[in-house]
């Protein structure tokens, strides 16, 4: 096990992922934030806090869960059985610009599923993807738009990333799965 | 902010839904957590979700249902299933063929879930025993409504937060109530103290064997409920005259709107559905601010959809 990102690294990277999206999206009120259950509504609702303190203004904020979206729920071979928990969406995602934020994009799996449950909420103007770590083992073709921090870990390793909110302390560690 | 990430170790095991008894406290709330995600499909743009896409139900339905029947099926549809209704009236089930005989005939057009209803108690469990597609009870003779006693449940939990320490009357036709008993089970496991409120002739035989107090005296216990479920006096299960007249009925155990008043101002108004307006409740009070009979219509379809999602879950899994 080793750890590749520490508190404060985290923190300047959410700080960069901040003002990267804020210099691509020209007006704010178009702006909506859509953390994905569980970690990447953490990261959601960092990215809007740091984006509402920095343009003092409201920025809207929701989160998704994409448990009824996922493609291995009738795989025998796949995930333990996962839990369906509540969207929590309050505003019309019809015209926005949506961030969509997770905390590590793998396989490309959930952002898949994470766009087919938001097009089944409205239409946005545009979906973009915002994650903390980008590593390798793409299994669709989907890449992040804001991408924190990028590593080359081999498939048998697993990236975990920790947050405070959740776990008591910000940290990204990497082992390997047994 | 503390954000708890719930680590969700719990497993649900149950390719069949076949009563509420059999199960624990934690798969009920395990349930009713699900039905709880399950809200928002039908709140918006596009209500439907794939999580059963590819997937067949069956209504299999031996007794007259309109809303337990177009509530499975709107929960099988808004989960992108599809749906075949198979009722007594227009299929060979009139022409002398058997259940199991039914059965394998759907089973063999490939069915992933049956629910059934049928005026036999025990069937589910028999039909669940010879063959392979889930069971999901919709209501077996006098024995079990799983679902029906779930949706109530749950809309208990939604107005009033936990059935923890709850008093809640069930009145009337008890002895011919399968949601009298679901309920039972499910209020009593998630802690609510359960009394059946009815005339001798409408308690079961062996109501003492139950976990439940008993009264025949609605103004005796009124002003003490959280809760009050009025069931429907079911005619056409009726032998003989189990009272005198329906007037008297009503007088005594009938919800009016002058026996409201002795009971607490926030006291939640329940009723199965269908309403026999001025029998067991009158109109005033069913279309109150106390009542959400509508609320448990609603609530029926987030917990049918959970319950199919759930038992297809536990299928897949098993074939592993």
């Amino acid at each position: 096990m080793s750890i590749i990102l520490n508190a404060s690294q985290i923190n300047s990277i959410l700080n960069n992922l901040a003002e990267q999206i804020l210099s691509d999206v020209p007006k704010i009120e178009d702006l909506a934030i859509v953390g994905i259950r569980s970690r990447g509504e953490i990261l959601g609702n960092r990215l809007c806090d740091l984006l509402s303190h920095k343009t003092d203004k409201d920025i809207l904020c929701g989160t998704l869960d994409i448990t009824m979206y996922r493609d291995d729920l009738n795989d025998p071979q796949g995930a333990a059985q996962p839990l369906v928990r509540t969207t929590e969406i309050d505003f019309d995602i019809d015209n926005k610009t949506i961030i969509l934020a997770d905390d590590v994009l793998f396989t490309g799996r959930s952002a898949r599923a994470a766009l087919d449950a938001l097009i089944d909420l409205g239409r946005p103007k545009a979906i973009k993807l915002a994650v903390l770590v980008d590593r390798a083992g793409r299994e669709f073709p989907i890449q992040a738009d804001y991408a924190g921090y990028k590593t080359d870990v081999a498939p048998d390793q697993r990236v975990q990333v920790h947050f405070v909110e959740s776990d008591g302390k910000d940290e990204v560690e990497v082992d390997v799965v047994e | 902010m503390v954000l708890k990430i719930k680590h969700n170790q719990f497993q649900w095991q149950h390719k069949h839904l076949l009563g509420l008894r059999e199960l624990t406290r934690e798969e009920i709330t395990h349930i009713l957590d699900t039905a709880k995600g399950f809200e928002q499909i039908s709140a918006r743009a596009v209500k439907k979700a794939p999580p059963l896409r590819g997937k067949m139900v069956v209504n299999l339905f031996f007794e007259d249902s309109t809303r337990t029947r177009n509530s499975f099926r709107l929960a099988a549809n808004r989960l992108s299933a599809d749906t075949i209704d198979f009722t007594q009236k227009n299929s060979s089930v009139s022409k002398g063929e058997t259940l199991l005989d039914t059965a394998k005939n759907l089973e063999a057009l490939g069915v992933d879930i049956v629910v059934i209803r049928h005026n036999a108690g025990g069937a589910p469990k028999l039909l669940s025993k010879n063959i392979n597609a889930c069971v999901v009870n919709a209501g077996d003779g006098c024995c079990e409504h799983p679902t029906q006693g779930l949706l109530d449940v749950y809309t208990i939990r939604q107005k009033l937060g936990t059935l923890e320490g709850l008093k809640i009357a069930i009145v009337g036709d008890i002895a011919h109530s399968r949601v009298a008993r679901s309920d039972l089970w499910a209020m009593t496991k998630l802690g609510a103290e359960v009394t059946f409120v009815a005339p001798p002739t409408l308690l079961p035989p062996n109501v003492r064997d139950l976990p439940v107090k008993v009264s025949y005296n609605l103004d005796e216990v009124i002003e003490q409920m959280d809760v009050i479920n009025m069931l429907r006096i079911q005619f056409e299960r009726m032998g003989g005259n189990p009272f005198p007249s329906i007037r008297e009925y009503s007088r005594y155990f009938g919800l009016t709107a002058e026996r409201m008043q002795r009971a607490k101002p926030d006291i939640v108004v329940m009723h199965p559905g269908p309403i026999n307006r001025g029998v067991e409740i009158e109109s005033e009070v069913a279309d109150g601010p106390n009542s959400v009979i509508l609320q448990q219509v609603t609530n029926g379809l987030n917990v049918r959809m959970a319950v199919l999602f759930l038992v297809n879950q536990a299928a897949a899994s098993q074939t592993a």
